[in-house]
């Protein structure tokens, strides 16, 4: 049994077919990329794992059982975090509120979920800014709150959507840095990325799509001087 | 200095006017000045529910009337057609309407945004029309008639102030708590709150039976204490459902304390016009309050999109230019 896998994963918008018969495997303690040029699917597969679109056929798994139909609220119970490509901050709430809401998750007492989001926040390193409004936060530190929250929510397994995108060299090497701690806190993790050193330097396996069907799958040296993944980032000579 | 700064701390305002709100029937012995007290403690109810369901959950109400008008209707049938005492159907004013919230979550929320306010005006509509016309139930235009309890005014004073302090802490506590936090989350964003472990349709339906539930409870005592209700005043689009809404936005929207304090300007803005400004005007000025509200509320939202209490310390610097700013502080007061 696979810790996290997709069966034969599709999804149509009418006639469009988004995600096209995707099968991977992702095991415990593993940092898995998804990669691919604009528009192949790697959002709409997250949103299918994390039900904000019903499945149109084929099954996601994790920890053995199967979450198609769950409700979105409900995959986050059963253990997977999500961040947003594009940040969804609470905006009229404070970084540790925000942080706190995602606590709840796993308690309903008030001074518990103070004290998980004040460690994660720690953790995350912003722990400077807990009381800055949200929506007053650059945009590195709303990625970064971004990953807090969802680490609140005491997942086994994050996807990631994009972190590093906008952020400047610096704060992306923090952001390699921060991913890999979390993978040492026992965390999953799948993530999406265009950066590609970024990718290259994290993940132990990848996958690659492109109109929503997989190209190839394999480590980063085999994905990266794979002849389709070239042509489908640059094209055909 | 140190005692000062603790001696400032005390939130003075809030003390100062629970105690006169407490004190205030035995200072001023004047009936008409204690009915528009209890009136206004009425609306710091309504308010406080519709804020707590709109200001804080982000589900806007357009359809507060429904609730208010369930728990009047609630305690006057219990009257006339099982002869119970009124008192018993005040207390069920609130359970009663609070099922009524719960059916009504089942079906709205499924709807987001604009498109929840609307249901609420059409379920209003409706709830206003079977009212009208379901006449060997209701007793139709005709209303309903009991008698008044207690000929004092003083009894349901306490029990208009019991009834608003229950209110605004019971509020002022859920927000204090996990619910409060969900709350927030889904009015701030519900996907990313439903990503959060938060189920959007289970927390906004327990805003809106604790909202129903107080607003019931209002609605049942304004049976007991005026004694005669007829649909056209308790299911009233205007009347209630759009007042509950000046009062929250005149106040501010999303604050605690906002609802309370804009219960009272609304209700003595409104009595002023009902009485042409105490007899000083002619009588078509007072039909003017409809427009006059309009222009209130487009100038609140234009100038001080928070209310009254939200937008608080903006309105200190009107009078205190010459000191250094204040910067408005970010939590809820």
């Amino acid at each position: 049994m696979h810790f996290f896998e997709t069966r034969r994963l599709t999804k149509a918008f009418g006639g469009l077919i988004a995600v096209n018969d995707v099968n991977f495997q992702v095991e415990e303690g593993e940092i898995y990329g998804l990669i691919g040029p604009n528009g192949s699917g790697k959002t709409t597969l997250f949103n299918l794992v994390t039900g904000f679109h019903p499945i149109t056929s084929g099954a996601v798994r994790f920890q053995g059982k199967e979450l198609n139909g769950l409700p979105t609220w409900k995959i986050c119970k059963e253990g997977i975090g999500r961040t947003f490509q594009i940040v969804k901050p609470l905006r009229r709430m404070t970084v540790l509120e925000n942080v706190m809401a995602a606590a709840f998750c796993r308690t309903s007492k008030t001074s518990i979920a103070r004290d998980k989001a004040l460690e994660v926040l720690h953790f995350c390193e912003l722990d400077q800014k807990t009381d800055f409004a949200a929506s007053g936060l650059t945009i590195g530190d709303r990625k970064r709150m971004e990953i807090a929250r969802a680490l609140a929510t005491g997942p086994k397994l994050l996807l990631l959507d994009e972190t590093m995108a906008g952020l400047t060299p610096q704060e992306q090497y923090e952001g390699v840095e921060l991913i890999k701690k979390i993978r040492k806190s026992g965390i999953t993790i799948i993530i999406v990325e265009h950066i590609m050193h970024v990718i290259m330097n994290l993940c132990d396996r990848i996958l690659c799509i492109n109109y929503g069907q997989e190209i190839v799958k394999g480590s980063p040296n085999e994905v990266a001087n794979n002849q389709a993944v070239i042509e489908a980032y640059l094209g055909k000579e | 200095m140190g005692n000062t700064f603790n001696w400032r701390k005390i939130p003075w305002a809030k003390v100062l006017s629970v105690a006169f709100l407490v004190l205030f029937p035995l200072l001023v012995d004047s009936d008409y000045y204690r009915h528009l007290f209890i009136i206004a403690l009425m609306w710091v109810v309504i308010g406080s529910s519709w804020n707590l369901l709109s200001g804080y959950t982000g589900q806007v109400s357009f359809g507060h009337a429904i609730f208010f008008g369930v728990g009047a209707y609630t305690a006057g049938l219990f009257t006339t057609k099982l002869s119970m005492s009124a008192w018993w159907g005040m207390l069920l004013g609130g359970p009663v309407s609070l099922l009524v919230g719960i059916v009504i979550g089942w079906i709205c929320f499924r709807l987001r945004g604009p498109y929840f306010a609307l249901a609420t005006i059409a379920i209003g509509e409706i709830f206003r029309q079977v009212a009208e016309n379901w006449i060997s139930f209701t007793e139709g235009m005709q209303g309903i008639l009991i008698i008044q309890t207690f000929r004092s005014k003083i009894p349901y004073y306490y029990l208009a102030l019991g009834l608003a302090i229950a209110c605004v802490g019971t509020i002022a506590l859920v927000l204090r708590s996990k619910w409060g936090f969900y709350f927030i989350a889904i009015r701030e964003d519900q996907d990313a709150a439903e990503a959060l472990g938060i189920s959007s349709y289970r927390y906004k339906s327990l805003s809106l039976m604790i909202s129903s539930f107080f607003t019931g409870l209002a609605g049942a005592f304004y049976m007991n204490y005026m004694a005669f209700i007829d649909p056209q005043v308790v299911f009233s689009l205007h009347y209630i459902s759009i007042m509950a809404i000046l009062v929250g936005i005149i106040g501010g929207v999303g604050t605690i304390w906002g609802p309370a304090v804009g219960a009272f300007i609304m209700v003595l803005l409104q009595e002023t016009f009902r009485s042409s400004f105490y007899g000083l005007v002619p009588r078509w000025v007072s039909e003017a309050h409809v427009l006059v509200f309009g222009l209130l509320v487009i100038f609140v939202i234009r100038y001080m999109a928070n209310g009254m209490v939200g937008d608080w310390p903006k309105i200190q610097q009107l009078w205190s230019r010459p000191k250094a700013v204040s910067s408005p502080s970010v939590s809820g007061n």
